[in-house]
């Protein structure tokens, strides 16, 4: 039936038709106004990304007693064969032959027969558990037998060695991007800035969360993680663009042509510069012939003069010197002291492990080489013997060289007579500063594997009180011997650019 | 009244199972004393028995972090594997005495030489070994160089060395010397003569 003939057939409700409709419009734009500012003021969801070997997923965050809480069953589930069972408040969980046992509204679990405290109550609801994010760290490891990391800020999830690391070189005015594995980045630009989000890939912080690079066009690059995802923010001051190559393990970001041209102050690309990735772990390009190889790093891709690194780190503390003091956290200020020695002689330096992050020898040498540098020095601190060891490689029984390529092991061969003059130079200026020192060599990875000058610096006490490896006094003075004598080797290891 | 059979069986089982604790006791105590000669942790000697042969071993000394050449006379067998490992076994007889001027961890021993031609040596060495060794560049690459050169000044036309660990290959023997690959014994002993010289 025509509304025109309804409306005329019910007559004393027509009359107040009007009224009512301007009614009910009044009443539909206030709740789609409340909704909007309902939904503009709740805060965003939270995610939790989860990196394992088998998988990547993500996962859904929920508050409770303003706490971020997840979902216990459903971070297991994809990794193996997990089933859960209610028995009044208690709630039993099977992950593979792992058993757990949770109550409602309990902060302890009892797993494998051992008790761990979760940081917060365990909720059940509908036959699954929630358990607070903080305590995956605890418990995990406990169901999946290996070590997890866990971004608790940032809503991260490492189930064992998953990380990607990567470094970041400036080629002539193109930033070049190398990681360890394959990625897919969202990448987005906007005026000053081009924005890689990585929410599929397991990447980890380099060194330091801010790369500066001394360019015009392109200053810095920044690294963040927030909500699941790691952000690469490129500042440039003029328009750029991404490419990818190497399989997805490289990125070139680079000047828009078109954009280029117009800005006059930015200096001209160089039309044969090319992205130069990590060598591959076993085969590395040939440094060339031995007579070359004193300064076989000079060319456009060298950003940092020395690579300063600082052995151990994570979960391999190295030696462990007191009860309270460990390798890992002297070799860490002695990474930074050495980095401020030798910028302040105008040698650019990157410190390659400048948190408690785990490289392993490889990756170590792949960052290494991937740079160009100069020099690399790894420190190391020991509680036998007194004052200090300079080390260069022992190379291994030698494998055969492929064609082009170099083998891996012995990678170091045609830089070792300048790591061993390098080592005599900082020997002389610890000897003029009368600390105690030693030159050997030593089959001490990654110094086999490093195509540059590679030296190891061990700091020793020059008493029998290890506390003093942690004396500000002692680590300068030995990170300055070190950097003179470096800077005094400038010409030799090569022009910084 | 309980019948004779019953009561005949009920004494029969008593006796029998005060006999099998008996003989579970038995079987503890000597479980444990097993136990406590497998943990033993005193120096291992070299066997009494054979001819004797001066030999040469090189000696790490912590003290000064050098390596000193030690000539010693000790039973050696006839096959030059054995005699490979009879070497090793006296360098750890030295290091696990108490007084020894580089103590490795107790329990430490080697479980097979292997010499495999042309001029491979495989030393083969326990977890115990491994694991209870100091942690430190100096001190690691003296156990290693102090292993490897005195198998190689004493076994001619050795090229090469691997270390194993429990018969598998370990990244570091402590977190710091490589175990990963052949040790060239060239190299190792341009190594040994800078841990002679103590310079």
């Amino acid at each position: 039936m025509p509304w025109t003939k309804l409306s005329a057939m019910v007559s004393p409700a027509a009359a107040c038709a009007p009224r009512r409709r301007m009614r009910r419009l009044a009443h539909s734009s206030a709740l789609v106004l409340l909704s909007a500012l309902l939904l503009s003021g709740a805060p965003p969801e939270k995610h939790l990304s989860v990196y394992s070997v088998v998988t990547n997923y993500s996962l859904t965050l929920a508050q409770r007693d303003g706490r971020d809480y997840v979902g216990l069953l459903e971070v297991l589930e994809p990794l193996g064969k997990v089933s859960a069972r209610t028995e009044g408040s208690h709630w039993r969980l099977h992950y593979n032959n792992v058993e757990g046992e949770f109550q409602n509204g309990k902060p302890r679990a009892r797993i494998q027969g051992r008790d761990y405290d979760l940081g917060g109550k365990f909720f059940m609801e509908n036959g699954r558990g929630a358990v607070p994010l903080t305590s995956l760290s605890s418990i995990l490891p406990r169901f999946l037998g290996g070590p997890v990391s866990l971004h608790e800020d940032s809503g991260r999830l490492f189930i064992g060695s998953v990380a990607i690391h990567f470094t970041a070189s400036l080629a002539s005015d193109r930033l070049v991007f190398n990681f360890t594995a394959p990625v897919n980045p969202t990448i987005a630009t906007e005026p000053g800035a081009l924005r890689m989000t990585f929410s599929r890939e397991p990447l980890v912080a380099p060194a330091s969360p801010t790369l500066t690079f001394g360019s015009r066009t392109i200053p810095a690059a920044s690294y963040r993680e927030a909500n699941g995802s790691a952000v690469v923010t490129v500042n440039s001051t003029i328009p750029v663009i991404a490419s990818f190559s190497n399989g997805g393990r490289t990125i070139i970001v680079s000047p828009n042509s078109a954009a280029a041209q117009n800005a006059s102050a930015a200096p001209s690309a160089a039309p044969g510069a090319t992205a130069q990735g990590p060598p591959t772990p076993g085969l590395t390009s040939s440094p060339g012939q031995p007579g070359a190889s004193a300064t076989p790093a000079t060319g456009p891709y060298r950003r940092y003069f020395a690579i300063v690194d600082a052995s151990h780190g994570g979960e391999d503390h190295g030696e462990t010197l007191s009860a309270t003091l460990v390798e890992k956290d002297v070799t860490v200020a002695l990474a930074r002291s050495l980095r401020q020695e030798l910028e302040s002689r105008g040698l650019t330096t990157l410190v390659l492990r400048d948190s408690d992050a785990n490289l392993s020898p490889d990756q170590r040498a792949i960052f290494a080489n991937a740079d160009h540098a100069a020099i690399y020095i790894a420190l190391h601190a020991a509680s036998n013997g007194h004052g200090v060891r300079i080390y260069t490689a022992l190379l291994p029984f030698s494998e055969d060289d492929r064609g082009p390529f170099r083998s891996w092991t012995t990678a170091q061969h045609a830089w070792l007579p300048l790591s061993q003059s390098t080592a005599a130079a900082v020997a002389a200026e610890m000897q003029r500063r009368q600390l105690p020192v030693r030159t050997l060599i030593a089959p001490l990875r990654p110094l086999n594997n490093v195509t540059a000058a590679a030296i190891a610096v061990e700091v020793a006490p020059q008493g029998s009180d290890v506390s003093q490896l942690t004396a500000p006094d002692y680590q300068q003075l030995i990170t300055s011997a070190v950097a003179t004598a470096i800077a005094g080797s400038r010409d030799q290891l090569g022009s910084a650019p | 009244m309980i019948p004779r059979q019953l009561v005949i069986t009920v004494a029969v089982l008593l006796v029998a199972a005060l006999g099998m604790s008996i003989y579970a006791w038995h079987m503890r105590r000597s479980a444990v004393a097993t136990t406590v000669s497998a943990s033993d942790t005193r120096p291992l000697a070299p066997p009494v028995a054979g001819p004797t042969e001066q030999v040469v071993l090189f000696v790490a000394h912590d003290e000064d972090g050098t390596l000193r050449s030690e000539a010693a006379r000790i039973p050696m067998p006839s096959g030059r594997q054995q005699r490979a490992e009879e070497l090793v076994r006296s360098l750890l007889s030295i290091y696990l005495d108490k007084s020894s001027p580089h103590v490795l961890g107790p329990g430490s021993d080697v479980r097979s030489v292997y010499l495999v031609d042309p001029g491979v040596a495989v030393i083969d060495l326990n977890a115990a070994f491994a694991d209870t060794h100091r942690s430190g560049i100096l001190v690691e690459e003296l156990t290693v160089t102090s292993l490897i050169h005195t198998i190689s000044a004493n076994t001619p036309g050795i090229l090469k060395v691997q270390i194993l660990v429990d018969g598998k290959e370990r990244d570091t023997l402590a977190g710091h010397a490589d175990l990963t690959t052949y040790y060239d014994v060239s190299a190792v002993n341009q190594l040994a003569t800078q841990l002679q010289s103590g310079q």
